[in-house]
């Protein structure tokens, strides 16, 4: 599904990331575990499509198709969705109305109808319930006021409602507590499907003990530097980054 | 002010002179009216028109922006059925006033039952002593020029303990090339309530210009809603001047929303008179192309325990000049007075401009006030968490520059009236997304 190669980013003259090779096939979950700093962010958002880097060698291939030139909002249409490590607040555009445009804008770019208000009413019902998400919440202004786990529940419901075919999810556990951290692992893991690949990227591992992943990566200095099953993440856990933080230097 | 006579006229300046002598012997009002003309159009030529070194005009130059004077409004060559319905759907009564005359004939009073509605014309003839007190004390030769040169408009009283439920439009037309000086009054008495809309249309391509006066109290315990919009044609010069005056726990929440007119500049003087009053004063400016739009607002809180909100926010693009003065006085005494000013300018284009000048004159010791402004480009940051849920990039801005408008427009606190304000800002926001792939 998702194929990256020696792809190196930059923001002005500071090279972030320095050629990531990383392919997620069809179905699996991935997890990148990685000191902070080491680029996992900025490969969330150069995936996801976001301005302001230069991309100075490599591709990135989703579905085969090379996709560095396309804009962000196509890149959503086809299935690509990133939940961010800091949700925004939006005040003025309740949550209601930006998961209606969202959905909407894409089923309108694959060519789809648009959704009754009806249907879209009973298909964010049903997700919101599961996420502990209320009618009050999806009322507010977008994330406006929201606690740290109210802002990752609403990510993974935007999640649930977009049903992407590659979701990345940044440090979706960090800010939450361990109660928190089981509604959105459940909520992630309800998700998982042959269907689905997954990129989840965290700092801990006691993600990973909720939503297991297939394959464990491991970055550093802006590269995939090691690879391996789930139990690398424990050996991560008990070892911490400090091998790798020196290959950042 | 500066008041010192002058020697050196503009032509513009001339021209109001001759105006002003050929209609004066056949503008309304007896001989207390035509005294009071001669002694604002003195004072209008004393000052001249307002210039940079007019503090409170600073950033729109009359002197140097309005080069022609209009012929003065006479017989209206048509009555102004042919301008769209600025707020369609929103239900109204409607007081018609085309090219500075008020015009009964083209009205609908129904709803209004105990309300006087009188030509303002027929007040003038009868030198109505109050014509002319709310501004008695503020100082500004716009307001003098219209004093000087006003034709007519209309005065709505509502008498006290009187709820009107239906919305009552003060629709300005200005059908052509011409000058029109309008001058209201709205007088809402004790415990009363209603819901004023105020709005201003014009001929597009036409370099009319319109000069509105209004003089407004509202009595104890009062309650009053006011929205003007100002969509006037795209070559026209608007100048809107408010005095309000609120009573004792009365309530006075006042929406402008700017969008038309080449040079526009909307002026509110909002005096608290009795203690406990609270005043909402809200503003939403869209523009683009080369248009300037100018917003001043004084707040004087006289009395003790007054509070205020003022949330005034503008969008420009194109080279567009938006413009932002407040200011916040707090006399001395007017204990626990509360006052909060935000403003805040979103720049659509690198070529628009933002001015803010938010003050406070503060002369009492036991206040909470404070003001702030901000002024920037459409958040990046927040463009993308948009667009990366699929939300296309054009999509995405109108989300966000119509939230940011909302803040204001919503203050107002009417749900029909905002509704309707917010759709000319959302129509505003499509005409641009048309005509623009890039902006002029
Ligand atoms: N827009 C940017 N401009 C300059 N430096 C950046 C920018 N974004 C990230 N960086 C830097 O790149 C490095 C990697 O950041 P990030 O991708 O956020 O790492 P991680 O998510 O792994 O903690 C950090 O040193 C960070 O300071
Ligand atoms: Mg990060």
């Amino acid at each position: 599904m998702l194929k990256i190669k020696n792809l190196h980013a930059s923001v002005g003259d500071r090279q972030i990331l320095r050629g990531v090779d990383l392919e997620v096939p069809t179905g699996e979950v991935h997890a990148i575990m990685g000191p902070n700093g080491s680029g996992k962010s900025t490969l969330s958002y150069v995936l996801a499509g976001r301005d302001g880097y230069d991309i100075t060698e490599g591709e990135i291939l989703f579905d085969g198709e090379e996709i560095l030139d396309k804009p962000a909002e196509e890149r959503a249409a086809l299935g690509i969705f990133l939940a961010f490590q800091y949700p925004l607040e939006i005040p003025g555009v309740a949550t209601m109305t930006f998961l209606k445009a969202a959905l909407n804008a894409q089923r309108k770019a694959r060519g789809e109808a648009e959704l009754t208000t009806p249907d879209f009413m009973r298909r964010v019902k049903g997700a919101a319930e599961k996420l502990n998400v209320t009618q009050e919440m999806l009322r507010r202004p977008l994330n406006v006021g929201f606690s740290g786990g109210e802002k990752k529940r609403n990510e993974i419901l935007q999640m649930a409602l977009l049903e992407p075919k590659l979701a990345i999810l940044d440090e979706t556990d960090s800010g939450l507590d361990i109660d928190a951290l089981r509604v959105v692992s459940d909520g992630v893991n309800a998700l998982r499907s042959p269907k689905r690949s997954m990129l989840v990227i965290t700092h801990y591992q006691r993600l990973l003990d909720h939503i297991v992943p297939d394959v464990v990566h491991v970055m550093s200095a802006g590269r995939i530097v090691r690879s391996g099953g789930p139990e690398l993440a424990l050996e991560l856990e008990a070892k911490g980054y400090a091998d790798y933080v020196g290959a950042a230097a | 002010m500066n008041a010192e006579p002058r020697i050196l006229r503009t032509q513009a300046e001339d021209t109001f002179a001759a105006e002003y002598q050929a209609a004066r012997a056949r503008l309304p009002g007896g001989p207390g009216m035509a005294a009071a003309r001669d002694a604002a159009f003195a004072a209008f030529q004393a000052a001249g028109l307002p210039h940079r070194r007019v503090e409170t005009w600073r950033y729109t130059d009359l002197r140097a922006l309005v080069r022609a004077v209009p012929p003065l409004a006479g017989e209206a060559p048509s009555d102004g059925a042919e301008f769209a319905d600025p707020l369609p759907g929103l239900d109204r009564a409607r007081l018609v006033i085309v090219d500075g005359v008020y015009r009964p004939e083209l009205s609908d009073l129904s709803g209004l039952d105990g309300v006087a509605v009188q030509p303002m014309a027929a007040l003038m003839e009868a030198d109505d002593p109050r014509i002319g007190t709310a501004f008695a004390r503020i100082d500004d030769p716009m307001v003098s020029l219209n004093a000087a040169l006003m034709s007519g408009g209309v005065a709505i009283d509502v008498p006290a303990g009187v709820a009107i439920a239906r919305a009552i439009e003060i629709a300005h037309v200005t059908t052509s090339a011409v000058g029109a000086y309008v001058r209201n009054a709205v007088r809402v008495g004790e415990g009363a309530s209603v819901r004023i809309i105020e709005s201003h249309v014009g001929r597009a391509g036409s370099a009319y210009q319109a000069n509105i006066v209004t003089e407004a109290s509202v009595a104890d315990r009062a309650k009053v809603v006011w929205a003007k919009l100002q969509a006037e044609g795209d070559a026209a010069l608007h100048i809107g001047s408010l005095a309000v005056t609120i009573g004792r726990e009365a309530n006075f929440d006042h929406l402008v929303l700017m969008t038309g007119a080449a040079i526009a500049r909307a002026q509110s003087f909002v005096t608290f008179a009795g203690e406990q009053a609270r005043a909402g004063l809200f503003g939403a400016t869209m523009i683009g192309g080369k248009q300037h739009a100018d917003i001043l607002l004084s707040v004087d809180h006289a009395v003790p325990n007054g509070s205020s909100r003022e949330r005034f926010k503008a969008v420009m693009d194109g080279r567009a000049d938006g413009i932002f003065q407040g200011r916040i006085i707090v006399r001395p005494g007017a204990q626990k007075t509360d006052a909060r000013m935000m403003t805040q300018g979103l720049l659509l284009s690198e070529e628009a401009t933002f001015a803010a000048k938010p003050e406070l004159e503060i002369f009492a010791d036991d206040v909470q006030c404070a003001h702030g402004a901000t002024s920037g480009e459409v958040d990046e940051d927040l463009l993308f968490y948009l667009i990366s849920r699929g939300i296309p990039k054009a999509e995405a801005e109108t989300l966000l520059v119509t939230a940011f408008l909302a803040e204001a427009i919503e203050g107002l606190g009417d749900e029909a009236i905002g509704e309707a304000f917010e759709k000319v800002a959302v129509d505003w926001l499509a005409r641009r997304g048309n005509s623009a792939n890039g902006t002029v």
